[in-house]
């Protein structure tokens, strides 16, 4: 039976990990996700899985790699600086065609920067990150139950398109506790039966592991095999939550806790006589460009909200493609933006576009 | 008439891409013959480096992943920790090894990874064209270092087998040379004991194999031997650093 119960968003992603049959981890601390691999190093034993602290970030994806492509379920976690180390290592992943779940529970950059929550990975995690022509694909959870829920098909998604699956989520969402569902535990299928290096038993063939292919004519067609396979993602796995964007002049659009504030920031400026909507992209890789699209023909305007510079917001506005003014309200450094300046901001908005 | 020679079940019977007289065929033949006589084939994963070995998954017989430069020992711990049972070896340069994958080995190492590293020092960067790599002797000159290595510039030459030999999770280290017929029937009996330290489950294992460029170093393959005896051997001395008896023997 599922069971409720109250769990802190990093937790509960390590949970729902390995009820959806995860049995290997591999990490190194980094503030604010090390609940995840201290749960980790509690749980695995407890179903037979491993859990193994890597000397570096770059050491652990490599053991991802490893075990991903022996066929493990596998995932690690970490945050920005951390997460930056890995991503040689992701896009070996990725040229292999390895399934695997990473988590980033970002943190202000660059450099050190802070240990507060930011939005300021999203180019990173959604325009490759890594070298080559490769995508990962990237939710964007905004409550620890959709972690949870996002945390459960990331692998299946992952094994489905042999590629690497991020979760992208933030400080606070990491650190905040709320009342979850959590599903049954779920067997670990054998998904990677027909490719994994397990050993070449029973007379099969030898198996590879690789991403190398010094022929430009075998790059390009391998290339285009991963693009393909993103494309049929793109086709299949498009997620956002849209709200009160039929009758709206103006539509916010946010993903993970800057969405949840949006949501207030929007009951705030509906109570005082703004039409204020919010598209909320569940999937930033593949990005709803479409549903974003089709709000930019009915309303007035669109306001992207980020913890960071603007960043996804160079996505709006390659969706919406001029057919409507794209604005921008940004804190960043570890600022969560507060609902009544976001509120603020869209009346504002609202105001000059009626009054055009 | 009886057989005195055949080519190892392990490889695959084609020619390599190696130059001529280069040992990373001889290194290949030696882990080969040893997956032979230990009939692990069907359970032996090797992890292949950057650097000219990049394609000996072209060559042996058997399930292979191709690492990251310097990551072998950490894509080897993930397949280990998954196949339980499975021979795990990885194969890697001095520059993949000993310099960008330094602390990769070093941890390997000290987890006690159950893990077999056959780790080929030619003194340079083969595959990039023969640049200085740590292991590059003093005074040896490189497409870097011009004028020969400079120790108040670039320090001296890592040490490998004795530094890991240090660890305890390090169960046996040896350092070979691949440079004559004495040194190469050696060489097979450390990486047999290498591959037997792992099935006996003691821990990590390592064979140093002190190897040649002829391409990089500009040498004749036979002069290139030469070189190797007469400079390497003096600063890379041979033998069993750490056994999991306990012993070291030079020599
Ligand atoms: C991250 C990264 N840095 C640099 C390179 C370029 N590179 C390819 S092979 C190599 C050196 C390999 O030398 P070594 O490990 O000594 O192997 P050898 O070719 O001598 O057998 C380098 C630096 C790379 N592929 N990846
Ligand atoms: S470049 Fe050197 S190490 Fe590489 S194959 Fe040629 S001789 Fe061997
Ligand atoms: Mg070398």
């Amino acid at each position: 039976m599922a069971e409720r119960k109250l769990f802190k968003g990093n937790e509960a992603v390590a949970e729902a990990a390995v009820r959806a049959g995860c049995r290997f981890f591999f990490g190194y601390p980094i503030t604010p996700q090390n609940e995840i691999p201290e749960y980790m190093s509690r749980r695995l034993p407890e179903v037979g899985g491993v859990f193994l602290q890597a000397e570096s970030e770059i050491a652990a994806i490599n053991m991802v790699y490893g075990a991903a492509g022996a066929g493990g379920r596998v995932m690690t976690s970490s945050s920005s600086p951390g997460i930056s180390l890995k991503q040689e290592g992701i896009s070996y992943i990725a040229g292999a065609e390895l399934p695997c779940l990473i988590v980033n529970m970002v943190r202000g950059g660059p450099g050190l920067g802070g240990i507060q929550a930011a939005q300021s990975d999203y180019f990173q995690a959604v325009k490759g990150g890594g070298h080559g022509d490769y995508h990962c694909i990237v939710y964007t959870p905004s409550s620890v139950q959709e972690m949870v829920d996002l945390t459960m098909q990331a692998f299946d998604v992952a094994e489905r398109y042999r590629m690497p699956v991020m979760i992208l989520g933030d400080a606070v969402l990491g650190q905040m506790m709320e009342p979850v569902v959590l599903p049954d535990p779920r067997p670990t299928d054998a998904a990677s039966a027909g490719w994994a290096t397990t050993g070449a038993r029973d007379g099969r063939a030898p198996r590879l592991i690789n991403s190398i292919y010094l022929k430009p004519d075998e790059l390009f067609q391998h290339n285009l095999k991963l693009q393909a396979r993103f494309e049929q993602a793109k086709a299949a796995e498009v997620r956002y939550e849209a709200v009160n964007t039929d009758d709206a002049d103006v539509v916010l659009v946010a993903y993970g806790t800057t969405s949840r504030v949006c949501r207030s920031a929007m009951d705030r400026a509906r109570a005082a006589g703004v039409r204020v909507g919010l598209v909320r992209p569940i999937t930033v890789s593949p990005f709803p460009y479409q549903a974003i699209a089709d709000v930019a023909r009915t309303a007035r305007a669109l306001l992207t909200v980020e913890m960071s510079l603007g960043q996804m917001v160079e996505d709006v506005r390659l969706a919406v493609c001029g057919a409507a003014p794209v604005h921008f309200y940004g804190t960043t450094g570890g600022i969560v933006p507060t609902a009544s300046a976001i509120a603020e901001e869209a009346r504002k908005i609202a105001m000059a576009e009626v009054g055009k | 008439m009886k057989q005195v020679y055949a080519v190892p079940k392990s490889l695959q019977p084609q020619a390599t891409h190696y130059c001529p007289g280069c040992t990373h065929g001889i290194a290949h033949k030696l882990v080969a013959e040893t997956i032979d006589e230990l009939g692990v084939r069907d359970r032996a994963i090797g992890v292949a480096p950057v650097g000219c070995a990049v394609f000996a998954y072209d060559y042996f017989d058997c399930d292979f992943q191709q690492a990251a430069h310097g990551r072998a020992p950490a894509v080897a711990t993930g397949i280990r920790r998954v196949v339980p049972d499975a021979v795990v070896f990885t194969y890697q340069g001095d520059g993949d090894l000993a310099s960008i994958g330094a602390a990769e080995i070093i941890h390997a190492a000290m987890r006690g990874e159950r893990i077999s590293v056959i780790f080929i020092n030619n003194a340079v960067y083969g595959m990039t064209g023969g640049q200085m790599a740590p292991t590059t002797l003093v005074g040896q000159k490189t497409t870097t270092s011009p004028a020969g290595r400079e120790l108040g510039h670039a320090g001296s030459p890592i040490r490998i087998a004795e530094m890991l030999a240090t660890i305890p999770g390090a169960a046996y280290v040896a350092r070979v040379s691949l440079s004559s017929p004495a040194n190469v029937a050696r060489a097979k009996k450390a990486i047999r004991k290498a591959f037997d330290t792992q099935l006996s489950g003691a821990g990590f294992s390592l064979v140093e194999c002190l190897s040649t460029c002829p391409t990089n170093w500009g040498m004749a393959p036979i002069e290139a031997m030469e070189w190797l005896e007469k400079n390497m051997i003096p600063y890379y001395p041979l033998g069993e650093f750490r056994t999991p008896e306990g012993g070291a023997s030079n020599g």
